[in-house]
Parts: C-alpha cells; structure tokens; sequence
C-alpha cells in the first residue's frame, strides 16, 4: 500500500504547487514591487551561476563535435557538422543543459535560503516587520530565476558554439566566419523561438520549485536539506516534462 | 523585583477565549488575558503548553480557531493586511532565535522596517535612528558585521535594537535569555529593563528563567494544559500551596 501513499502525497503535492504558483500570479502584479530585491535576485541567480553554465557549455560543445565527427566523416557528410551542432546546441542541449544545471544550483540555493530562513523565523520576523514575505522572497526569485534563465542559455548556447568551432578549426581547419555562417544559415525562427520561449518556463519552474520546497520546508535542520534536496528532483523532473510539451506543442506549430 | 505597578485605563491587549488547534492537537484551550500600559507581563509554562503560539496569535503569525484579540484597540482577526501592518509597527516582536536576517548586514537589518514604514524618512534620520538604536543595546561598532559574524548575545542585543527602532509601544519577547551564558543573560535583561524605562513600553515575556521572571515581571501568568491555570504577582504565587504553581518556583536540586 505504501506505494499508493506515495501516489496521493505526489498528487497532493502537485496540488500545492499549483496553489503556490496561483499565489504567485495573485501577488506578482500587485503592488508594491520589490524592484531592489529583484535585481539583487538577478544578480544571484543570473551572475553567479554564469560561470558554471558557460563552463559547462563550452565542454558540451567541444565533447559533442569531438564525439560526432567521426561518424559524420565517415559518411562523408562532415561539412554538415555546423549545421548539425548548431541546430542541436540551440533548439535542445543548450536550453536542457542550461536547465538542468540550474535545477540543481539554482533550486537547491533557493531551497535551502528559504528553508533556513523558514527554520530560524526570519520569514516571521519578516511579516511582523509589515513585509510580506511572499512577495519579498518568493515573487522576486521566480521572477529572476524566470528572466535569468534565457539570458544563461543564450550565453551557454553561444560558448557551446564556440567550442565547437574550435574543434571544427583544430580537425578540419574550418575558419571561424565559415563555421558561424554555417551555423546561421542552418537556424530558422522556428528553431530559435520555441527554445527561448521554453527557457523561460524553465526558468519559471525551477524558481517556482525551488521556493515552494523552500517556503514550506519541516522544521529543523533536516528539514531545510530535505527542502533543498527535493526542490533539484521536482525541479529537474519538471524541466524534462516541460521540454516534451515544449516539442510537441513546437511541432504542431512549426512543423519541425 | 520591580514594583506591582496599579492598572489604570484600559488595557492595552486584551484576550477572550482564544482556542487554536493544530490538527488534532488543542494547543490553546480558551486562554483569557490583559496587558496594560507599562506593565512587564510574564508567561511561564511548561514546554509545549502553548506559550509562544500564544503570543504569535498576538500578531496574527498564527490565525485563532475561534475567541477574540484585541490589540491597541484593533480586533486582531478582523483587520485586513494594511491595518494589520500599522498594528505591527506598535507590536515589537523580539524571537527566541534572534532571527536575525542572514543576508544583510546589522546595519540593514536595522534598516529594513524603517523602509517598509518610514518611507520618507531623509537618509541622514535614517542612519541616525539606527545608531541610535544600536548604541541604546552598546553595539555601535557591529553595524557593518554580518549576523554569522555574532555571537549568541550579540544577536539578540542587535534582534533588540531592530525590535526597537520603530519604538514600539509593546514588546513580546520569546525566550529573551534562553541558550545564553548566565553573564550574557544578565547583560540582555538589564537592556530590557532600561528599555522598559526609557521608552515607557509594556511586554509580554515568554522565559523559563526564574531569576529573570523575579526581577522583571510585574504579573505573572502560568500557563497548563492550554488554560491560564494561575495568575498573580511573583511575590503571591512563590508562597503558592498548589504544588503545580510551587514547580515553577522551588530550587533546583539535583
């Protein structure tokens, strides 16, 4: 029986969540606007994760042309390669990568501040003091990790490209207006819009996660690891069914 | 012990058969009091008898289940987010972890609520009010620390100074000395005392130390079982023949 249980909490979960995220949409566009937390926000979820997601997009585009030349040289199709990368990087890895990363950066940071703040009564302290907390720590980290997330992807998409010429260069001594030409003339809008548009509701969901986990973390210290924890698998669980509605939804719209 | 001080005028907080329940669990039972002006009310009661969702309820941290609050003349679950945000501006609320906010400095966690309800404040008032409130708790020189960077003491003086800088006309305190050394303690209730005086405020204190219950409370109220079980002065209730009351009072011996 234990596995229905885990079926009705999953289910009375997903209610919350959706309860949580009409919250949001009640509040966010209400006054007043915590603009200075926001931008604080930004700068957290969007600065401090730059790094570690351009890392990992220059490695994702060296490792994917590294490992897809070989098979593309032997059908001789290797003049493809930019094209082929290109359209890969931009409609799925890089907005997935990107993605995913940031669950687990991202949701469990947002997790664990939220949780620990929950735990010490800073979120009591913060509603006595005449704010609502809701809107000063919850509004303000969706809507950064919302608007922070394309911008990362544009960057991780943009690195992961460059890495890849650099490859194409050092293996094929293809140059870098070549490479980049190659790239944009292989890329429709129906290429480039569903993935922005994807990655803002990735960046939605992982806010959305990581601040319910948080917001509604148990007591006690095991509570805010537990938060933190959970906030990465909700998060990266809902990144892939996000992306497989993405797709279908941009397949019947732009017939890919 | 300070002296009993007489009840003039209407009360400041007054509480009607307040009942809460968590689930199955009946924390409040039907708890009945008063606070009035310049009065040092102090609760005791045994862990988990309801003390501090008690006065959480005061400022509607926590919704009641049924019963009245009225605070400053306000009924408490009646009053939408705006006026509740006014009556929490008199209401100083001084938590039993400091909860001090980690991210900011002492500086700006002082600042905080004098942005949120002294939006025209001119910058200058606002750094002189801060140093001010820093200086009444002798921390004048942390303003640029980071919370971590405190010791336990230190925060609950700045948790003070930050309670304080709205000039609240009553403070609840949970647990003001607990989790600190014996010196710290006697340090933290002497501030709470001279704030007492300096600004004429009246408190409700959440403790367990007896020492410090003897030398602030004005009235003591015993919380059982969810209900008010005694009331009364430190004086009456120490002589106390109910053996329940005498718990709290007699020596300890291991």
């Amino acid at each position: 029986m234990a596995f229905f249980e885990n079926i009705k909490d999953l289910l009375g979960q997903i209610g919350d969540l959706t309860q949580f995220a009409l919250r949001f949409f009640r509040e966010a566009f209400r006054r007043p606007f915590e603009i200075r937390e926001f931008v604080k926000q930004c700068f957290n979820i969007g600065y401090n994760s730059l790094f570690l997601v351009i890392t990992t997009g220059f490695i994702m585009g060296l490792v994917l042309t590294l490992q897809l030349r070989p098979t593309m040289l032997d059908f001789g199709a290797v003049s493809y390669m930019p094209r082929m990368i290109g359209i890969a990087i931009v409609r799925e890895i890089g907005p997935m990568i990107t993605a995913l990363i940031c669950a687990g950066k991202i949701g469990s940071s947002i997790g664990a501040e939220l949780g620990s703040m929950k735990v010490t009564e800073q979120i009591d302290a913060m509603e006595v003091s005449g704010t609502n907390p809701f809107k000063y720590l919850v509004v303000t980290r969706i809507w950064a990790s919302t608007f922070m997330l394309p911008v990362l992807v544009v960057a991780a998409d943009a690195i992961g490209l460059f890495g890849s010429f650099l490859v194409e260069q050092a293996k094929g001594d293809v140059s870098f207006t070549l490479y980049f030409n190659q790239v944009f003339q292989a890329l429709v809008y129906g290429d480039i819009i569903p993935a922005t548009l994807k990655s803002f509701f990735f960046g939605f969901a992982i806010g959305l996660v990581g601040c319910y986990k948080g917001y509604y973390s148990e007591k006690g210290t095991e509570g805010v690891g537990r938060a933190a924890n959970m906030a990465v698998v909700f998060a990266s669980l809902l990144v892939f069914i996000i992306d497989f509605l993405a797709v279908l939804v941009a397949d019947i719209l732009f017939e890919i | 012990m300070s002296q009993n001080k007489t009840h003039d005028g209407k009360p400041l907080i007054t509480l009607k058969d307040v009942i809460k329940s968590f689930g199955t669990n009946e924390v409040l039972k039907g708890i009945s009091m008063e606070l009035y002006s310049n009065e040092n009310l102090v609760i005791i009661g045994k862990s988990g008898s309801g003390k501090s969702v008690l006065i959480k309820c005061l400022v509607r941290l926590v919704d009641i289940d049924s019963g009245s609050i009225n605070v400053l003349g306000k009924s408490i679950p009646d009053l939408s987010q705006v006026e509740l945000d006014k009556v929490r501006t008199d209401v100083g609320f001084l938590f039993q972890g400091s909860a001090l906010y980690d991210s900011m400095t002492v500086g700006e966690n002082l600042q905080f609520p004098l942005r949120r309800h002294k939006h025209r404040m001119r910058g200058q008032d606002e750094g002189q009010l801060i140093s001010e409130a820093l200086i009444s708790v002798g921390l004048e020189h942390a303003i640029d620390m980071m919370p971590v960077d405190l010791s336990g003491g230190m925060k609950r003086r700045v948790a003070l100074a930050r309670t304080l800088i709205l000039q609240p006309k009553i403070i609840l305190y949970d647990e003001p000395t607990s989790g600190l050394d014996p010196i710290t303690s006697n340090e933290i209730i002497s501030l709470i005392l001279n704030i007492q005086r300096k600004y004429n405020t009246a408190s409700i204190i959440i403790t367990h130390d007896m020492d410090f219950v003897r030398v602030v409370s004005d009235r003591i109220i015993i919380i059982q079982d969810g209900i008010n079980y005694a009331e009364g002065s430190y004086a009456n209730l120490s002589k106390s023949s109910d053996p329940k009351i005498r718990a709290f009072f007699k020596e300890r011996r291991l």
